[in-house]
Parts: structure tokens; C-alpha cells; sequence
């Protein structure tokens, strides 16, 4: 149930206003084959960054 | 034959030394003055924190590593810069006080053609009364991550809580900065999301009360006026991005704070509103603001001149524009390029230790004056950066350029920060975040400041095997092992 990752909040707290990740997006950051893609690009995203770096 | 003299052997210095011997051969000498015996990975000290590793696992001793590739190292901290020399000698030097066992308290003096100050910050505990011990020390209510041994002692007091929690004591953690004027937040904020990882690991997560205390003055800001990351299509504050990190896992968080007084188990604080309060702990670990380490300078006839060479708040002055102005008027050009010291162009400052124009974020003060505002942040990445320039342009200076030829300005240049939340390969997740360029460039990138095709941020496994990557990497790395310069600062 999407409700229990939500459960935690009260309403009016300042974490009421808050985005909170739900099951899927939770499933993802741990999803093997999914991560893997993301590793891919972290490493792209972070060698970009670097070769931008260096003059 | 030049010689080149590198105080402080951390991440700025270091790299700086192993590339002017790179490229320098024996035919010039590179000496490397810094007090500890052990050079320590200091992002990992958040593992030590948490008991994943130990402290063998990142630190190691400098000692072999120099003498393999024949850099000079003296284990002594540096005292004093004579740039113009002495009375009968014009060759300028330093003076160093040696901390090894053999020659503990021993003085001594080194002449330099070229001078590298990459002495990082002094930890000014002291600054708060109570969260230092009065002697420049932490003091004994609260624990730090700064060093490898300050972060066993956080694991050990960590334990403890632990128990307490599973012999039914709730416990409060108090995480963040210890003072208005703190830099540093991203340790503290990868450090809570340790603890917290932790605490579920150990099933005593529900008796936790886990509070963030920070001078920033919004959650996210980091002490970079925030980060505006590329996240599914959307320019997303690193506001939204951090409290929802806070959110799902039910951290409380108090913000625009000026830590002023710690007691045992309770932090007085100061708010940006002008308000006042307190928070209890049972387990608190704030990070101290820093400072520059006291290096003190010297004109030949002996007088003080400090005052000229290094800033208010002991850092060094390089080729930045000091000029005081208001927020508004601050432009990515007054940053450093070259980190080049405009009064003796022999002398450099890299890392944490150079002195920056002005702080990146919005300066804020409450209405009683007290100012609460992060300073800025010099990661381990740009300090690696500043380090591989300053060896360059050095190099090409002792070949007969006359200006340095090598440029590491932090707006110019981005940083990658992957915080971790717990070890486990499969259960670990981290927050990789790159930001572009690091100090905001409202002219080339205006409304925030930042590349939106370099600044992102996601939460994941890939983020935490690209953190235990870069662990083993840059320990390899500093440890000068073969194809070391391959791997990227
Ligand atoms: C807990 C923690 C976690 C961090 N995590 C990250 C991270 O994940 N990613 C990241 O990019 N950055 C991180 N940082 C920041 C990073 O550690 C610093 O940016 C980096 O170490 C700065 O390099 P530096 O060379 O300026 O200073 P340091 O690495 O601190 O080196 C300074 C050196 O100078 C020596 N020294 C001091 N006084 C003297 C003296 N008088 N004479 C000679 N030598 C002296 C010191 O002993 C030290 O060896 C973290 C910092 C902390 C505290």
C-alpha cells in the first residue's frame, strides 16, 4: 500500500510539504539491473564533469 | 636546481607533491612538511563512524610511500614563512617544529624556491564553549568524524546508545554544525544518514529521535546557496531534495542555528529569526567550524606581516578579489584562478587553505547580529584540482614562464559529492550529486547560477558502488601504486 510510506507524516509539520518517494520509486534505488544503468551514467555524469574541470 | 616546499600533506597537498615529482624527476627537490605520520582518506572516516571500517582501512603511513618515489618528507608542522629571508641571507624559508617521535619539539628551517601552503583547517572547537575542551581540542560532550581517531571514538559512543536502545532507553541523536559559522555540512549530513542506516541495521531504529541542527539557512544549501539539480526533467532544489531525504526517514531538522553553548547532553542555539533554544542528546556529533592553522609570516628585518599575507580567518590570500561588497554585487570572477599570492608570487595556497573571497552562500544575520551562515565549502575534489594546477604551473615557472599557467578556480570548475547511506553492497544506498560550476556563475548561468547539464542528483545502489569505488581508488592513488596518475582527482 502506497499509505505506509507516507504513515510518518503529520500533517501541518514542516515535513508535510515535503515530496516523499513512494514503493516504486523506493524499488528502483535498490533494483540491481536498474542500478546498473545508473552506474553507467553516474560515471559518464562524473567523467563530463571532470574533463569540464580541468584547464 | 629548485626546490619546492609543500606544507601540509592532506588531499591538496599531497597531490600537488606527488605530481611535482612526477614531472620533475631528481633533478629538483620536493619536500613535504606535514605533522602526521599517516596520510588518512578523510570521507571514509564516516565509515569509521558507524564501525563499517576501521581505521587501518583509511589511513596509511606516508613515510614508505615518499621514499619510494624519493620525495622529501619531514613529519613536523610548519610555524613560520620568511619570504624575503633574513637579515644576511635572501633565500626566503620556512621554520618547522618536528612532531615525530625521535625529534618531537625539534626546530628547524628549510629554504624554498617555491612555496605550497595546503595546510588545511585548524578544527576550532574552541570557538563554541563547551564543544571544544578550552586547549584547541573537541571537548567530552560531543564526538566528530574529522579525524580517524575522533571518528573510532563516535563509533565507540555510538555503541553504547546502541545498547541503551536495546535495553529499551530511547536515545536522542543530535547530528550538524556546532557554530554559525561551520562549513563541512556534507559530512554531517552523509553522517545522519549513516546513523540512521545503522539504527534499522541494528533494529533500534524506533527508539531513535534523530535531529539535524545546521547554519544553513535553508536544508540543501550546503554551503553553496543551494544546488539546483536536473532530476526527471524538472530544476529541482536541493531544498526539496534533502528534506525529502530527511522525510521518509523520519529526521526532524533545525536550520539557520548558531550552535553557542553545549553542555552534557543539550545544545544551546541561536536562530536566524533571533530566537533562542535548546536540544538534548544523548549522542551528538557536530562539526567545528574551521580556521586557517595559525601560520605566521615575516619580512626580513623580523617584523609581523601576517596581516598581509593571510586573512581574518587565518587562511592565506591568493589571487582572489578581497574587495568587500554586498551579496549582489559578488561575481564568479572573484574567485582565484591561479592561487598564486599576489605579494610573493613564489608562494601558492591550495585546498581548504587558500583564502576565499567571500562566502558563497547569502550572508545572514539574526537581528541580535549574530552572524549564521555557511562558509564555503572546499571538497576533496577542487582541492585535488588545485593541487595538480598549482604543480603545473610551478613546473612550467621553474622551465621560465612567468605567470603560472595553470588555473583551478572554483567557479570553473564542478564538483562530484556521492554521500553514502550505509556500507552493504546490496542494502547500501548513497546520494551521487554533481554540481556545475561549484561557485554559482549568475552571469553565464543566470537564475541559478549552475550548468543544468552538469548538475544532477539521484539516490541509489549505483551511487554507493561508485563511493566504495572511489574509496579503494583514491586510496590507490595516494598510495602512488602503479597507473596512479590515470586515476582522475
Ligand atoms: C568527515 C569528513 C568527510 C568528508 N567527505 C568528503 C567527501 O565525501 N567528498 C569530498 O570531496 N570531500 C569530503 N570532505 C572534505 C575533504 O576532506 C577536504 O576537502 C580535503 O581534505 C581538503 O584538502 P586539504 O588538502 O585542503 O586539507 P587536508 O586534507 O585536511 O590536509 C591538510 C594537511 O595539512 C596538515 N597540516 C596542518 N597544519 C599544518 C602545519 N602547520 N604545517 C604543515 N602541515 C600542516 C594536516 O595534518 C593535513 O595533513 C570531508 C571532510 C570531512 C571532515
Amino acid at each position: 500500500m502506497a499509505t505506509e510510506h507516507v504513515s510518518h507524516i503529520k500533517p501541518y509539520s514542516p515535513q508535510f510539504g515535503v515530496m516523499i518517494p513512494l514503493g516504486f520509486q523506493k524499488f528502483l534505488r535498490t533494483c540491481v539491473i536498474y542500478q546498473l544503468f545508473r552506474f553507467i551514467a553516474i560515471n559518464i555524469r562524473m567523467t563530463v564533469l571532470i574533463l569540464k574541470s580541468h584547464h | 636546481m629548485a626546490k619546492i616546499v609543500i606544507m601540509g600533506g592532506g588531499v591538496s597537498g599531497h597531490t600537488a607533491a606527488s605530481f611535482l615529482n612526477k614531472w620533475l624527476g631528481k633533478e629538483h627537490e620536493v619536500i613535504v612538511v606535514t605533522p602526521n605520520s599517516q596520510w588518512n582518506w578523510i570521507p571514509s572516516n564516516i565509515w569509521v563512524g558507524v564501525g563499517e571500517m576501521s581505521k587501518e582501512d583509511v589511513v596509511f603511513p606516508l613515510a614508505p610511500v615518499y621514499e619510494k618515489v624519493g620525495i622529501d618528507y619531514r613529519q613536523a608542522k610548519a610555524i613560520s614563512i620568511h619570504p624575503e629571508g633574513k637579515q644576511d641571507d635572501d633565500a626566503p624559508y620556512i621554520t618547522i617544529e618536528y612532531t615525530n617521535q625521535e625529534k618531537a619539539g625539534q626546530k628547524d628551517e628549510i629554504t624554498y624556491d617555491y612555496l605550497i601552503n595546503a595546510t588545511g583547517p585548524k578544527l576550532n572547537f574552541d570557538a563554541t564553549p563547551g564543544l571544544g575542551n578550552g586547549q584547541g581540542q573537541m571537548g567530552e560532550h560531543t564526538v566528530s568524524v574529522c579525524t580517524a581517531d575522533h571518528a573510532i571514538h563516535a563509533n565507540h559512543e555510538l555503541e553504547k546508545c546502541i545498547e541503551k536502545m536495546k535495553a529499551g532507553e530511547r536515545q536522542k541523536f543530535l547530528i550538524g554544525t556546532g557554530h554559525g559559522m561551520c562549513t563541512c555540512q556534507g559530512a554531517a549530513f552523509e553522517y545522519i544518514f549513516n546513523i540512521e542506516h545503522k539504527l534499522k541495521e541494528r533494529d533500534v531504529r524506533d527508539m531513535a529521535d534523530i535531529t539535524y541542527i545546521s547554519n544553513e539557512s535553508f536544508l540543501g544549501d550546503f554551503g553553496m546557496g543551494g544546488i539546483h539539480f536536473n532530476m526527471g526533467g524538472y530544476a529541482t532544489s536541493s531544498k526539496v531534495f534533502a528534506e525529502s531525504l530527511y522525510t521518509e526517514r523520519g529526521m526532524d531538522w533545525i536550520i539557520g542555528a548558531h550552535v553557542n553553548k553545549v553542555e552534557a547532553g543539550k545544545a544551546h542555539y541561536e536562530l536566524l529569526d533571533g530566537s533562542t533554544g535548546e536540544q538534548e542528546f544523548d549522542f551528538a556529533m557536530l562539526i567545528p567550524p574551521f580556521a586557517g592553522v595559525g601560520l605566521k609570516v615575516y619580512a626580513k628585518d623580523g617584523s609581523d606581516i601576517t596581516d598581509t599575507i593571510i586573512a581574518p580567518n587565518g587562511f592565506m590570500k591568493v589571487d582572489a578579489d578581497y574587495t568587500a561588497k554586498p551579496y549582489e554585487e559578488w561575481r564568479a570572477s572573484d574567485w582565484p584562478k591561479t592561487l598564486q599570492n599576489q605579494t610573493y608570487k613564489n608562494m601558492f595556497a591550495i585546498g581548504i587553505a587558500f583564502a576565499p573571497p567571500h562566502l558563497i552562500s547569502k550572508p545572514m544575520q539574526s537581528p541580535n547580529g549574530t552572524a549564521i551562515n555557511p562558509t564555503p565549502p572546499r571538497t576533496g575534489m577542487p582541492s585535488a584540482m588545485m593541487g595538480k594546477a598549482v604543480a603545473q604551473s610551478i613546473v612550467d615557472m621553474i622551465k621560465g614562464a612567468e605567470e603560472p599557467t595553470h588555473t583551478a578556480s572554483m567557479s570553473e570548475m564542478g564538483a562530484a559529492c556521492v554521500a553514502s547511506a550505509g556500507k552493504g553492497l546490496f542494502s547500501g544506498t548513497a546520494a551521487a550529486m554533481t554540481v556545475y560550476p561549484i561557485v554559482p556563475d549568475f552571469e553565464k548561468y543566470p537564475g541559478v547560477g549552475r550548468d543544468m547539464n552538469g548538475t544532477s542528483g539521484e539516490l541509489g545502489l549505483a551511487a554507493h558502488w561508485v563511493k566504495h569505488i572511489l574509496h579503494h581508488l583514491f586510496l590507490w592513488k595516494a598510495k602512488l601504486k602503479p597507473g596512479w596518475t590515470l586515476i582522475p582527482e
